[in-house]
């Protein structure tokens, strides 16, 4: 390995009584993307606050290419050549402001900067960095109306301008499409050439194994394991991530009972293939297909928030026709919906009242809360779907990620419905809280029909009995979860063609 | 250690405050601490407060009620209007002023969730609207028994006795005459609100939409709803508060009620830092009003300046600010 541009020793970390980082020694070199593994609550999220001077360590030593590193806030550290582009890309960008002038906001910030822009100089300016980073879009276009791919590249590219040493990246992919991604590591591997030093965090096995140089693993606040032999053990990576054996799941598979919910030519937008689907009682039906393919518009044409363009939806062989999520829940159909901190997580609430919100008339008498008969609830649906949590009555931004993810998912199971839908039920969750929600959702099955609409093959493979994959508005293929051909699942998801099957299945990025 | 101070400091920081106020004030002030001076700071807090516990609710869905002082002296000039020329009976008076008040935040509400103003400006706009529209049937003149109308006539009508009663009455309690008739309407909306707001179903899914409005429609919480609801409770609350005003008055002021609104929000956000809640609470609200109140009135026995009083009263709302956002941030903001 070459000379280390940011070296960490020993560093620790700790909030309250929580010890978040216990003694960290890290390296990372220039031309190297060393990729951050680490389950939920591991410590990475605070690890790389550490680094870009968002939080302060308790002990331990930074070094910046040999000098002493401890940035007292962000700014500093990015004037240092620590740069971090963030999960939410919206940090990194200004919406209201034109590409150029978002390559150059750190100029135009930068103290002792003109006062008066120069309007020529700059988007010349800003045609070159976009050039020298393979930027394509027009520079005069408002970052709002650009594609979240985009905006993420004009996040990294402004980064750049600051010709960095160290680049954080944090799960920058979490939101992008296949051929986003693909773009995103083109430029990745600009960098590389460029000898940044990267740090990349994610969950994801497919991007890893495009990208990655290195391994670094943690686990409870500590590293677990350091992977940079070639060819890189990934299933050692995450076996040191989880510390334990990771083990396929055997279904049970079920046929199902009577058809419960049934889609007729259900038409999601005007103009496209209508879609037909049957689910049965018992039966969990895994919904896969890329950005864009319709599986959340389906969702939420199920769930009220929008109106089909023609077709029927039939629940035990009734019309079904919500006219608003209200509807639709006092109508036996309930949906977990995806993005959980923007659309199902109340963060001023304990547990028992997030688990609980969609059902509160059933804990109170006339107008008033019932206060005992909510707790004992919440407990009991803690201990089935173990949440770990010191008390059913702690602040719901106490838990890890994958905890709150399963308040989420027991939201819906306490009571009993005929149409669940999970919309991405395992998105940043780590993969032991990924197993113990499949596990529920599987046992609590009988007696409602079950749709889990889910990107990656794999989670699919987990949970579902019959995988449906859909495309461009409609259903393009079935498969029983069983001996699956995955070269005609894979061709079915991508609309046609098998792409090259050694690939195949997790390094098919999807959305 | 440190953690648990912070803790401590900010749960019960405040109200440590208060009662360290009320001593000094006691110790420094002879007279402060007896029954007719505890009245008079009620008194001098019931009609902001109610209105406080009013904006309080439409805080709560993480809104906004700016209209509230206009609201206030609208219901002022109308129970004054109603009984003074038109001549009605004092419950006439009441219910058209309660009716103007819910009226109003109705149309408040349906701007805001129906017309997708910001609830700010929405407000703000009804604010002016009611300021001017409260002046045109009086040609801007105050109102009182005998002023001459625009037809030459003169005003015949009077405030009834039983409406005087609303705002002027005292209760017997240990002292006679000695709890205001508004002091007890103050204290029955406040415990009414804190019942409606912290145990009742509606009061939590409210709070809900005020904490993550896309999480609580995709629950099936009827959204649009209670957000109207809010503003007509604010509307209602605010409609109370100037009918109380009038009584105690006696006469259609137009000058009165300039200080309600900014009194009564800062009452609701001093709130805020009440037992550490960080955020909107009726409990919070009715003690931010009883701090202010205290604080005038020990200064006032104090002889200090009555024009030092909204000086003192934005230097505790800065406070208050200060110690729910940054104490509690420092708290909460220690995860990860």
């Amino acid at each position: 390995m070459q000379e280390p541009v940011l070296h960490i020793s020993g560093l620790e970390k700790s909030f309250g009584r929580n010890d978040v980082l216990r003694g960290i020694d890290l390296s990372l070199a220039s031309g190297c993307v060393t990729v951050l593994m680490g389950a939920n609550g591991a410590g990475k999220s605070t690890l790389v606050k550490v680094i870009c001077g968002h939080h302060h360590a308790d002990a331990g030593l930074m070094a910046l290419a040999g000098k002493t590193y401890t940035p007292h806030d962000a700014a500093d550290a990015l004037t240092q050549g620590v740069v971090t582009v963030h999960q939410s890309i919206d940090d990194g960008v200004i919406p209201a402001l034109d590409v150029a002038n978002n390559l150059m906001l750190d100029k135009l910030a930068a103290p002792g900067a003109a006062t008066i822009v120069h309007n020529k100089a700059l988007y010349a300016e800003a045609k070159d960095i976009a050039a020298s980073m393979g930027i394509t879009v027009n520079l005069r276009s408002q970052v709002s109306d650009l594609s979240v791919a985009d905006r993420q590249m004009i996040a990294i590219a402004r980064a750049m301008a600051r010709a960095p040493k160290v680049l954080i990246l944090d799960e920058p992919t979490s939101s992008l499409s296949a051929a986003e991604a693909d773009r995103l590591f083109a430029l990745i591997d600009r960098l590389r050439n460029r000898d940044v030093a990267i740090l990349y965090i994610s969950h994801r096995m497919s991007d890893i194994r495009k990208i990655a140089d290195r391994i670094v693993c943690m686990r409870d606040g500590a590293i677990s394991g350091e992977f940079a032999d070639k060819p890189l053990d990934y299933e050692g990576a995450v076996n040191a991530m989880l510390g334990r054996q990771m083990s396929d799941v055997d279904l049970s598979l079920q046929q199902g009972q009577a058809a419960v919910f049934q889609l007729q030519g259900l038409t999601l937008w005007p103009g496209s293939e209508p879609v037909d689907l049957t689910a049965k009682d018992g039966e969990v039906v895994a919904l896969v297909g890329l950005l864009g393919s319709g599986k959340s518009r389906l969702a939420e044409i199920v769930f009220g928030l929008k109106p089909a363009a023609a077709g029927t939806m039939l629940i035990d062989g009734a019309v079904y026709q919500p006219s608003s999520a209200r509807d639709a829940v006092s109508k036996g159909v309930f949906l977990s919906p995806k993005d959980r901190s923007t659309n199902a997580v109340v963060p001023d609430f304990d547990i028992t009242n997030n688990m609980l919100l969609p059902f509160l008339s059933r804990f109170s008498s006339a107008w008033m809360l019932r206060a005992s008969r909510q707790r004992a609830r919440a407990q009991s649906m803690i201990d089935q779907v173990g949440i770990v949590c010191q008390d059913a009555g702690d602040g719901i931004s106490t838990l890890s990620g994958g905890n709150q993810q399963k308040v989420m998912i027991a939201r819906w199971l306490v009571e009993p419905c005929r149409v669940l839908l999970l919309d991405e039920p395992f998105q940043g969750v780590d993969i032991g809280a990924r197993r113990d929600i499949g596990r529920h959702i599987r046992e609590t099955a009988p007696g409602r029909a079950t749709l889990v609409l889910v990107a990656e093959i794999d989670e699919a493979l987990e949970i579902a009995d019959r995988i449906v994959v859909m495309s461009e508005g409609t259903v393009t293929g079935e498969h029983r979860n069983q001996d699956i051909d995955m070269a005609a699942l894979v061709a079915d998801i991508s609309g046609g063609e098998s792409p090259s099957m050694q690939d195949a299945p997790s390094e098919i990025r999807m959305q | 250690m440190n953690d648990r101070l912070l803790h401590f400091a900010t749960r019960y920081g405040f109200l440590m405050l208060l009662a360290g106020l009320v001593i000094y004030f006691s110790v420094m002030a002879p007279g402060f601490s007896s029954a007719r001076s505890a009245a008079f700071i009620l008194q001098s807090v019931a009609i902001t407060g109610i209105l406080a516990l009013g904006v309080t609710c439409t805080l709560v869905v993480d809104g906004f009620d700016l209209s509230i002082g206009a609201v206030a002296t609208s219901a002022l000039m109308l129970s004054a209007y109603s009984m003074v020329i038109l001549e009605h009976p004092a419950i006439m008076a009441v219910i058209l002023c309660l009716m103007m008040g819910a009226f109003v935040g109705l149309i408040n509400g349906i701007l805001i969730v129906k017309f997708r103003v910001p609830d700010l400006l929405a407000t703000l706009g009804m604010m002016f609207l009611l300021i001017g529209l409260q002046r045109i049937p009086t040609q801007g003149n105050s109102i009182a028994t005998g002023m001459a109308l625009a037809d030459g006539a003169v005003a015949e009508g009077t405030f009834s006795a039983g409406f005087l009663w609303l705002g002027r009455h005292r209760f017997d309690l240990f002292v006679d005459r000695l709890v205001p008739m508004p002091v007890v309407i103050f204290l029955v909306i406040a415990a009414l609100i804190w019942l409606f707001l912290s145990v009742t179903r509606h009061g939590r899914l409210m709070y809900a939409i005020g904490s993550n409005e896309r999480a609580a429609t995709l629950v099936g919480t009827p959204v649009s709803t209670y957000k109207v609801v809010a503003y007509m409770i604010s509307g209602v609350t605010a409609s109370i508060g100037g009918i109380l005003l009038a009584a105690r008055l006696g006469r259609g002021d137009i000058a009165s009620g300039n200080n309600l609104l900014l009194d009564s929000v800062a009452a609701a956000l001093i709130g805020f830092a009440v037992l550490g809640a960080a955020r909107p609470n009726a409990f919070g609200t009715a003690m931010g009003a009883l701090f202010v109140g205290i604080l005038l009135q020990g200064m006032t026995m104090l002889n200090a300046p009555y024009y030092t009083q909204d000086f003192v009263k934005g230097a505790v709302l800065v406070a208050a600010l200060v110690f729910t956002f940054y104490l509690s941030s420092r708290r909460t903001g220690a995860g990860h």
